[in-house]
């Protein structure tokens, strides 16, 4: 479905980076500006492109095809998932420029021109149907990044470029042969197409180990994550928003594009690996988050195990996990940025992470404890807010499969709300131990702008996770369909009809469970 | 042989020595025409460029064509790779009359001896007989060794000639015994009967011959374990020089490897096949980890050449028209970013006008140069092979041809080994954004280097993919020309 043949993506990508390049040449104030307005009608045409998408219509829509640059095509085109990032990505977009703009005083013109040029690559990576030209958008990143962190960052901003460019350089290489190998088996780059390709199973193994160093740097999965904290820590504020909020979750989108459907046999084949990690990582860092003394590390740890949720949900191989998954994604992309802003706010009154620092914030900035308190929530799962749709879907999903892992990945919510209230009660009650901390100013209005719009979605999400549902439930069963031959069998040791237990049970439904995922599984199974 | 016909299809190489001979009369009665010289050299050879198009895109010939009794192969392969020849040459030339003036140097030899070296060039990638081999290589040399050193008021620069000219001796020579080891088994010098000689079992005699002559031909390509030259000419070189070795005689050697292997040798796959894949592996691995070391710009990317001819041969090593096209591509990228990257260093001078070639020199360029250190970075990830820069596209066919062909240690050992070279181009990005200016480079006068460099920044930017289909169409139909 192309909406009068009007190429809308290549709008979408080429926009922000034809005014990156006019920032380049612009002054400091209109720099600004040119980012402000292009993000913003880049948000609007992403509403107008979750308007116009039809869930019910086909699996891919808006596409375009250019045979432009040889073999590599530029083919373009979304499905309901993409859909749902690329609208995270150009929903953050306005909210990063809006964070820097006071803040970032050198270079204006090149900040903008970079993070402008870090949403097209972002639209890229989602909306690419060609396995090359995703490949190209996906690394392009870097660059841009690199440039972030290393330009605007903080004292240690050089190592922590280098480990953030070198770290992810070297999971993605391995990827790029994945995909020369593919494209010469199956004669295609096209991605609907490799979807539906089925590889032998042993080179499965090695196509999904390949993909897994890329997308587990990404992720980052545990023992792969440390570049994260690095990054984060040194990455000026709009910097660890988008790389929170976008770039890790290409990571997600790769497993869930990629590994999964490409690769169903090898995916179950390691499905330990992923739990393993993904266990180890829920609760290894959960602690290593309780320790912190420095905020953004604290967040960036939080969102590692944020991020072994998504991988267990995927890896569950039903409807529900998946699901979940993906709102945990769209979730964590929220929380984490706004929990970055919340971040720097106070840093750039005080000009210090430290969280012993402050306290007693809720007397002297009580709008924003309220807000930051929101998120805090949100973080933790709350229900009502859009962490506990996620996690309570995938964790349901992943119950299905494996109670131990469950068992564990739920205490990883409960570590959550340790750290993350401990951090909150830190901040935002207790004494005033520092009198500068005591005397800094409430949120003012552009601060309110920035947070208030990401707390409504995060509301939104919470209470009426349909809207966000309803584009991704045909793509999910789609996609569980596809892996269902490969599907591990759950260790669920109650049998549809097992006597002992007949019972307990209503009679006529073997989903047993809440309700909300009994409805959805039969809507996957109707649709396919 | 109709002589005629031999004539039509050497033209180019007529043309250019011709013109040599009446540019070095002209500069025998008018002194001090270095410049102009230049001029006529560059249109020297637009014209032979010309000629080598017509024979390129002529279907009449797009078989090729044998001239001299099969001394001398006329085809798109060869075509192709004079068209990269001329261009670097050319840039050389654009480039180098106000360099070579500040150092008292531009005389009406360095025009003249570009084009004798690009004549030798073209002789050896239309070499199809051992004679002609060797003619073109020590023609295009002699003329080099005296490049190397045309500063004479330059210490390093007379150092680095006399350096080149005995390492290149050494190589000659041992290119010579492989080739009369070669001759001696095979009893012939034209590649065709050498290729018809050698089927079969290889005898050990002819084994260590064609080992000899990868070691001379690694030589001259700057193929690591025979690099050890590199850095050294590449350092004391005039900086014009050292663009144009790092970048027209890469393409003829190369071409003229890629011509001994699969033309001579294209029936003993298993001999060389092996002797590549190191060969390769190594300068990517010593190439990316010598280089980081280094404080002087221009042994950086001395060493960055010697890593992306490793990448070069590894398309090489697959031996397959597939690799042979990808190897054509990677070389038309590789020409424009070194050229690129070599232009933007001779942009570095300080308010004295003194040239600063160090690595500490860029520091903070960013803030002082922006658009200077923009083209350097663009060269640089281009050089890292980082997408979405052109030079992304020239490693992704290499690769591609090495999975085609089954050879997966050596693509995966390859990729990991681009990571390590990105750490030392980032560094040069690094030193260029991220740190602070410490002494302040001034902006050249002159607008001939900024615009060279400008264009092909912006060819090694995205915007090269633009020409991604029409450098597929010519490189498939060169390497269709070998098999």
């Amino acid at each position: 479905m192309i909406m009068g043949g009007f190429p809308i993506l290549t709008l979408m990508i080429l926009l922000p980076i034809f005014a990156g390049i006019l920032c380049l040449f612009a002054r400091p104030q209109m720099a600004r500006m040119i980012a402000l307005v292009i993000t913003l009608i880049e948000l609007a045409l992403g509403v107008w492109l979750w308007v116009s998408y039809d869930p019910g219509g086909q699996q891919w829509q808006f596409t375009e095809s250019a045979m432009l640059f040889g073999p590599i095509g530029w083919k373009l085109g979304i499905d309901g998932i993409s859909l749902l990032l690329i609208m995270l990505s150009v929903f953050l977009m306005p909210i990063c420029i809006g964070a820097s703009w006071r803040t970032i005083q050198t270079r204006v013109g090149e900040y903008m021109a970079a993070f402008l040029l870090m949403e097209a690559l972002m639209i890229g990576v989602f909306s690419a149907q060609d396995l090359m030209l995703f490949y190209i958008f996906f690394e392009a990143g870097l660059i841009p990044m690199y440039l972030i962190i290393g330009i605007w960052g903080g004292a240690d901003r050089i190592y922590a470029s280098y480990k953030f460019f070198l770290y992810t350089l070297l999971g993605s290489v391995l990827m790029l042969l994945a995909m020369l190998w593919m494209i010469q088996q199956a004669g295609t780059a096209d991605i609907p197409t490799l979807l539906n390709h089925d590889f032998p199973a042993k080179a499965q193994t090695w196509l999904w180990l390949a993909f897994f160093a890329s997308f587990a740097v990404k992720m980052p999965m545990w023992p792969v994550h440390t570049w994260l904290p690095d990054a984060h820590v040194q990455a000026p504020t709009a910097g660890s928003v988008i790389l929170a909020g976008v770039l890790l979750k290409m990571g997600g989108y790769g497993f869930l594009r990629f590994s999964l459907p490409m690769f169903p046999e090898a995916s179950a084949q390691f499905i330990w690996l992923i739990f393993g990690l993904s266990m180890v990582a829920v609760v290894y860092t959960s602690l290593v988050a309780l320790v912190q003394q420095d905020m953004k590390k604290l967040i960036a740890y939080s969102s590692v195990a944020h991020m072994a949720i998504v991988t267990t949900g995927l890896f569950a191989f039903n409807q529900q996990g998946i699901e979940g998954s993906i709102i945990v994604m769209l979730s964590h992309g929220l929380v984490s940025g706004a929990l970055f802003l919340c971040v720097g706010v106070i840093y750039d009154r005080l000009h210090t992470r430290e969280i012993s620092r402050y306290g007693g914030l809720a007397i002297n900035m009580p709008k924003y404890s309220l807000l930051f308190m929101l998120f805090t929530m949100a973080s933790v799962g709350l229900p009502g807010t859009s962490g506990f749709v996620g996690e309570f879907l995938s964790l349901a999903g992943l119950y299905k499969v494996s109670t131990w892992a469950t068992l564990i990945a739920t205490t990883g919510i409960i570590l959550g709300a340790a750290y993350m209230l401990y951090l909150y009660r830190r901040v935002a009650f207790g004494e005033q131990v520092n009198a500068d901390a005591a005397a800094m100013p409430d949120l003012d209005d552009r601060e309110v702008w920035l947070l208030v719009p990401i707390a409504a979605a995060v509301l939104w999400m919470g209470v009426y996770p349909e809207s966000f549902l309803s584009p991704i439930r045909r793509d999910v069963a789609t996609i569980v369909a596809r892996i269902d031959r490969a599907a591990p069998a759950g260790d669920a040791a109650i049998k549809p009809h097992d006597k002992t237990t007949d019972k307990y049970r209503v009679a006529g439904s073997h989903d047993g469970g809440h309700k909300p995922g009994a409805e959805k599984q039969k809507a996957a199974e109707g649709s396919h | 042989m109709d002589m005629g016909l031999s004539l039509y299809f050497t033209r180019p190489e007529l043309i250019i020595s011709l013109s040599g001979l009446v540019l070095l009369l002209i500069a025998a009665w008018r002194p001090n025409s270095g410049r102009l010289l230049s001029i006529l050299a560059v249109g020297v050879l637009f014209a032979a460029g010309a000629f080598v198009v017509n024979l390129l895109t002529n279907d009449a010939y797009a078989a090729g064509a044998d001239a001299f009794d099969g001394l001398y192969r006329m085809d798109a392969f060869g075509s192709f790779a004079k068209l990269l020849i001329y261009f670097a040459a050319a840039i050389s030339l654009i480039i180098a009359p106000r360099y070579l003036e500040k150092a008292g140097a531009m005389r009406a030899e360095y025009p003249v001896l570009i084009l004798y070296a690009v004549v030798g060039m073209g002789l050896m990638v239309s070499a199809n007989d051992l004679i002609t081999l060797y003619i073109g290589l020590e023609l295009n040399s002699l003329a080099a060794y005296v490049l190397a050193s045309f500063v004479r008021s330059d210490g390093r620069s007379a150092e680095a000639g006399l350096k080149y000219f005995v390492l290149g001796a050494l190589a000659s020579g041992i290119l010579l015994y492989g080739m009369s080891l070669i001759y001696g088994f095979t009893g012939s010098t034209g590649f065709d009967a050498i290729a018809a000689a050698l089927t079969g079992k290889i005898g050990m005699g002819a084994l260590f011959g064609v080992v000899f002559m990868l070691a001379g031909l690694a030589f001259k390509i700057s193929a690591a374990p025979f690099h050890m030259w590199t850095p050294d000419v590449y350092e004391g070189a005039p900086t014009p020089v050292t663009a144009f070795f790092a970048s027209a005689p890469k393409v003829a050697a190369t071409a003229l490897m890629i011509r001994v292997v699969l033309g001579a040798f294209e029936n003993q796959i298993g001999a060389w096949q092996q002797i590549i894949i190191v060969v390769a592996l190594m300068s990517i691995i010593i190439g990316a980890v010598g280089a980081i070391g280094q404080q002087n710009l221009k042994r950086l990317l001395a060493y960055s050449s010697i890593n992306n001819i490793g990448f070069i041969l590894i398309g090489l090593a697959a031996g397959t028209p597939q690799g042979v096209s990808a190897m054509l591509i990677y070389l038309a990228i590789y020409v424009i970013m070194t050229l690129g990257a070599f232009i933007s260093i001779m942009q570095l001078h300080d308010g004295q006008g003194v040239l600063r070639e160090e690595l500490s020199d860029v520091a903070g360029l960013s803030k002082t140069r922006p658009g200077l250190a923009a083209a350097l970075a663009i060269m640089m990830f281009s050089l890292a092979g980082i997408p979405p820069l052109f030079g992304f596209y020239g490693k992704l066919m290499v690769f591609n041809a090495a999975v085609a062909a089954g050879l997966f240690p050596l693509a995966i050992i390859g990729v990991v080994g681009s990571v390590i070279g990105a750490f030392y181009y980032l560094k040069l990005v690094k030193l260029m954004y991220f740190d602070e200016p410490t002494e302040v480079i001034v902006a050249d006068t002159d607008p001939t280097l900024a615009i060279t460099g400008g264009v092909l920044a912006a060819a090694a930017s995205p915007l090269g993919y633009f020409s991604i289909g029409l450098l597929t169409a010519i490189t498939t139909r060169a390497a269709q020309a070998l098999f």
